[in-house]
This record gives C-alpha cells, structure tokens and sequence, in this order.
C-alpha cells in the first residue's frame, strides 16, 4: 500500500508504561471509509492504541497522523474523531437527546436546529421517540444506539469503537452487528474497531490488524487472513488451524521443497515468506479442508493415516479428532454432517485417512 | 388408622414447619421487614427529637410570667420577633455569616475532595484520615487555637509586627465577623469533604473521557459533567454545614464581639440570662423555618441551574 491512500497513517509508535512496553514499533496504514478492527487477546495493546488515536494516551515515540495531519500536539478534545466506550460512558445526569446533543455545544447553533439533527439521527441508530428518556431508562442495545448516535452526529473523520458489543447478549449482538455495519456504509465513515472477539472481526471488517504482545501481527483482509495467515500465532488466533513441522531442504522457481512430518518431502509454493535452505518452520492446513476416509484412498496424493480418537457432534457439522502417528498434536478435522452417516462407523479408535486438495495444505513463516 | 399407609409413605422425620402467622407475614413483607430495622432509629427520633420540638414548639405559644408561664396560647413572641428590628438584625446576620462560612468551606474543600477522589491511587483512606484530624480534637479547643492565631498578640499579628509589616496589631482579625467566619470554615471543614469525596469518587472516568471526546476542554468538561455529577455531594456539604452554623453560638461568642454576635446568641440569652423561655422557644421555631425555607429556595435554584447548564 502506498501512503497516499493512508487516512490514518500510524508509524513507528511506541507506548512504554514505566519498563513495559505496551505498544511495541507499530505501523499501519488505515484507509479512509474502512471499516477497519484490531483483533487480539486481551492485553495485547489493541485498546492502548486506539486510546492513542483518540488522544487519551500519548506514544512514547513515533506519530499517528489523521487525514495527513500529526496528532501528537492536537488534544482529544480538539481531535477530528469520536468515540464508542466500552460502557458507552452514557451521561446519567443528562436524558437522551441532551446526551447526543451533548458535543454540538461547540457549534453554537439554535435550540430547534440541535433538536433536528437529533431527531435525524435518532432515526438513523433507530430509537425514534426516545429523545425524553433518561439513560437508566435504557436497555443495553440502546445505550449502545445512543452511544453511537452521540458521536456519529459530530460527522467525525473517523469513529473509534471499544469492543461496544461485548455487553450484548448473542442475538442483540448480532443483530447489532448487521447494523453496524449497515450504519458504516451509509455515513462512510472510517471505523475502527477493536474486538477480541475473531467471529466479529471477520464479519463486520473490511480490513483486520492481528495483534498480540503490543505487536502487529498481520494486517490483511478478513479472507486472506482465514486463507493464508503470515505466521502461526495468526494461524492459531483465528478458527481452528492444524500444524505439521516442517525443515526446509531446497528453494527454487517459488516453491519450497520441504521435509514435512509425518508426510515425507513435499513441494509447496513460498508465497511471500523469507524461508530458505535448512530453516524450520511449519506447514498448517485447515480442518474443513481435510477429507476423511474410512477406507485409504486410491491414487498417489499424498495421505495421512491415523485413528480415531474423538467425535464431537455439533449439529450441521462434527468434529473429528485423529491421531496421527509422528504428530505431536492430534488433528482436527471437520466435516458438514450431510456427508456423513451420523453415528455409524464413527467409534474410536478405527483407523481412518486424511486427504486434501493440493491448494490447502500451505507454508508458514519462519518460526 | 386409616391414616396408616399414608404416614408410612412419608419419613417420620421430615415433619412440616409450621411458622406462626406473624412470622410468616414478617417473612412475606419486605416494607414490614424495613419498618422493623428502622423502628429503634425511629424510636430514638421520635423520644430525642419529636418530643422536645413537640415541647418548644408548645413553649413558644406561652408567655413568662415572673419566674413562671402563662400557658395561655398567643402569638405574642412572634409578634415581638417580628416587630422587635434587633431579632431580624441579628437573624440577617447569621444567615450572612454562616452563608460566607459555608460556600467558603465548600470552595475550599471542593479541591482537596476532587484532588483526593482523582488524583490520589494509593492510600485514599490515610488522605481521608489526615483530613479528618484536626477533628478529633474538641471543638472549643479548635476556637481556642484560632483564638491564639488571630489575637492582638497572636501568630500572625506578632509575625506581621516583627517583620515591620504593620506598626499596630490588627484589629480586625479577632473580635470580628472575619474571625467567626475563618473559625466556622475550618471547623466544619471535615463536613465538607466527605459528602463532596464521596460523590466525587463516585463519577465514572469514562464518563469525563466521553466528555473530551465530545469536544469539551478540562472547564467546559468540569461544568457539564464533573459539577453535575458531584451535585448531590455540594447540596449535602452546604446542608450540613449552613444548618448547624446558622444556630451556633459557641464561636461568635468567643470570636465574635460585639459585631459577630449572632442569633444562637441571643436564643441562648433567652433560655439563661433573660430567661425568657418562651420567647427563646419562638425565636427557635422562627430560625428553623427560615433555615427551612433557605434550604428550599437552594434546592430549587440548583435544580434550574443543572437543567439549564446541560
């Protein structure tokens, strides 16, 4: 990516607390109109970072430039961007529409103009009406409708959003999802969104930055991400990933000749990973990529034999877990339950056979 | 023993509990169950305070006859109260001394309870505590102190002499309506910060964030969400501070001379040396509905102020 399309240009940041370093020399690129998530495990600096953004924690070193200005003097009162809280931070002593109307004050504009913009926006988060309510008042999904109203109608540059579906019961928070997304789309304005939860991050985002240890991981698509994670700690984060060991013997023409585990010597192609000669690094294929046999396969594709160890029956789908020999981990295999029979044949312990097509199996970064 | 199969079916032991009537009622009704925690307060209110206001305010209805009363009901005291332009003076001048002592304890409290309830991470307590010391020593000792401080030979008009600062003691430091004022401050000082820490400490951060975020600056921010929010702390500081100084008479009578003399004075001249009961009963009954009305006009005002200022 250039830097001319970079919206928000985050470079070389640092976030030190005393001698923990919270944030360690990250730089990215967030485009403008992108619905754009940091994903990690709690602690790993997602929500410090977006705080930065908003200006309530300043970098140690390096710079966050938004719409091609520096940030590092601007206040967060000053800066060109809202915020959703976690809690949504609803203003008890006010009732709803004095909440949302709450950041107009700068504008100085007549009462019945203020009481329109409201009213539209009230429209647009979808609580018509509820204007004279107090914010005990108020269930969880529309403090959250107010939270997002009230910064929404400043027309940021961009809405900083802190993990503000975690408080949702499941059906409230995919509901809440959709519209979040719908909501995006019709402002279009450039979100971020920090959420530790994969599901939610695959779903809503145009683009995801993997995080773990204050350190950016991956940024990439949600399909690339699933499809072809850079490394095994992404690999791992989002879904369900089977990993073989692998050495690398020769590198040529883009392909990887490499000494697999349990498999023998296969050719792969690089992709974009620094491997050569004599490295280690590991070899990852996902669970419903993997066909189960009861009975070995014909033909030379290369197969791995295993037993049975585990079924787990999951409705539309079970879970196989098979021990292979020469793994250190048992594999996980998933398959939709219409090509199954359900129950039979499926007892512990029988032998079994995994194949898959070519294109599934693929390298990962150096370990 | 037609009943026999069905005891058999049933283990001996398991015998049904039967609650008395009452019991089961007092089981049932959660505002039986509250009424019942509340009644030795209750009790307590009604014996202490009920029972000698029922007293005074009966009192103030009679007349002094030598050293006896005429219990005849009249209005006369009231009458004299109002007639009478020394009471009104002096009434005047409480709710002047005491209304200066109070919005400067809660001015000067309101930063120490707001840097304490923010700023402060580790040992809030202990800051509390130490707050709270100078209290744990008698009220008179603490007039008596400042006696010291403010006198014609006191700290500071000794200190201001010896440096060349002035050439005769100050006057108006003791003896004054100042003097009753700095006293009464200090003194209810602790009445302050409390009520002010605790709704302080109460305020959710994310809230003030919000407020940032919204694009309100460290003032703007103070008197949308953090003087709102800390509302219930300042009506409870001034309450518990304008209420008890209005009446006091310990500090105007030994700080304040002939200028800082104020209406608990004069009650309590009534109730001693004038012993006039019942026109110190009438002047009584008189202060608490003024204090009373105050109070009102307070509460009302603050509310408009808060709806106007959101």
């Amino acid at each position: 990516m250039t830097s001319t399309d970079a919206f928000i240009a985050i470079r070389e940041v640092e976030k030190f607390y005393g001698s923990f370093q919270a944030i360690a020399n990250v730089s990215m690129d967030i485009r403008h109109g992108e619905f754009f998530s940091l994903l990690g495990a709690s602690g790993c600096g997602k929500t410090t970072l977006l705080r930065m953004l908003a200006g309530f924690e300043s970098a140690s070193s390096g710079e966050i430039c938004i719409d091609g200005q520096p940030m590092s003097e601007v206040p967060p009162y000053l800066r060109p961007v809202n915020m959703v809280f976690q809690n949504y931070a609803i203003f008890p002593h006010l009732n709803v529409r004095d909440n949302i109307a709450y950041g107009l004050r700068r504008l100085r504009l007549p009462r019945s103009k203020r009481h329109e913009m409201v009213e539209e926006i009230l429209d647009l988060v979808k609580l018509p009406g509820y204007g004279d309510r107090r914010a005990n008042e108020l269930s969880g999904g529309q403090r959250q409708r107010v939270a997002l109203a009230r910064a929404l109608i400043l027309r940021p540059k961009v809405l900083l959003l802190d993990e503000p579906l975690g408080a949702l019961d499941k059906q409230l928070r995919e509901q809440m999802q959709v519209e979040l997304r719908r909501l995006q789309r019709s402002v279009g304005i450039t979100f971020v969104f920090v959420t530790h939860d994969q599901e939610e991050a695959l779903t809503l985002s145009d683009r995801i930055a993997v995080m773990a240890g204050g350190r950016v991981l991956q940024v990439d698509t949600p399909s690339r991400l699933y499809e072809a994670p850079r490394s095994r700690e992404v690999a791992n984060f989002i879904g369900t990933m089977n990993f073989l060991g692998a050495r690398v013997v020769s590198r040529a023409n883009g392909h990887l000749r490499l000494d697999i585990e349990a498999l023998g010597q296969l050719d792969l192609p690089a992709g974009g990973t620094p491997l050569s000669e004599g490295d280690r690094t590991c070899v990852a294929i996902r669970p419903e990529k993997i066909t189960l046999h009861k009975d070995r396969p014909g033909g030379d594709a290369p197969a791995l034999s295993g037993t049975l160890e585990m079924t787990t029956y999951l409705g539309e789908r079970s879970h196989f877990h098979v021990r292979v020999p020469g793994c250190d981990n048992s594999f996980s295999v998933s398959a939709q339950n219409n090509t199954i029979q359900g129950g039979e044949g499926q007892a512990s312990g029988r032998p079994v056979w995994l194949t898959w097509r070519d294109d599934a199996l693929f390298v990962l970064g150096k370990d | 023993m037609i009943d026999a199969p069905l005891t058999g079916t049933r283990p001996a032991v398991v015998q049904e509990r039967r609650p008395g009537r009452l019991a089961g009622l007092f089981h049932r009704s959660e505002s039986l169950r509250g009424y019942t925690m509340l009644s030795p307060t209750m009790l307590v209110m009604a014996v202490g305070i009920l029972a000698p206001f029922i007293i005074l305010l009966a009192m103030s209805f009679w007349t002094r006859q030598g050293f006896e009363f005429d219990t005849t009901p009249t209005f006369a005291n009231y009458a004299r109260a109002m007639s009478e332009p020394i009471f009104g003076a002096f009434l005047a001048r409480s709710f002047w001394v005491s209304g200066i002592a109070t919005v400067a304890t809660v001015l000067l409290c309101y930063p120490m309870a707001y840097y304490v309830a923010f700023h402060v991470h580790r040992n809030k307590m202990l800051w509390i505590v130490l707050m709270t010391l100078p209290f744990w020593t008698s009220y008179l000792l603490r007039v008596f102190a400042w006696k010291v401080i403010l006198g014609y030979e006191g700290v500071i008009n000794s200190a201001l002499l010896s440096m060349g600062l002035i050439d005769a003691p100050l006057e108006f430091l003791l003896y004054s309506q100042t003097a009753v004022i700095i006293t009464l401050a200090h003194a209810w000082a602790a009445f302050a910060i409390l009520p002010l820490y605790v709704s302080l400490e109460k305020i959710d951060r994310s809230l003030l964030e919000a407020a940032t975020d919204l694009g309100d600056g460290p003032a703007w921010r103070f008197l949308r969400v953090t003087l709102p929010l800390s509302m219930p702390g300042v009506i409870a500081a001034v309450f518990l501070i304008f209420i008890p100084t209005t009446g006091d008479f310990i500090t105007p009578a030994l700080l304040g001379g002939p200028d800082g003399a104020m209406i608990g004075n004069l009650i309590q001249l009534q109730f001693g040396a004038v012993n006039n009961w019942p026109m110190g009963a009438a002047l009584s009954i008189v202060l608490m509905l003024w204090i009373a009305t105050v109070a009102l006009v307070f509460l009302l005002v603050t509310r408009k102020a808060q709806e106007r200022l959101a």
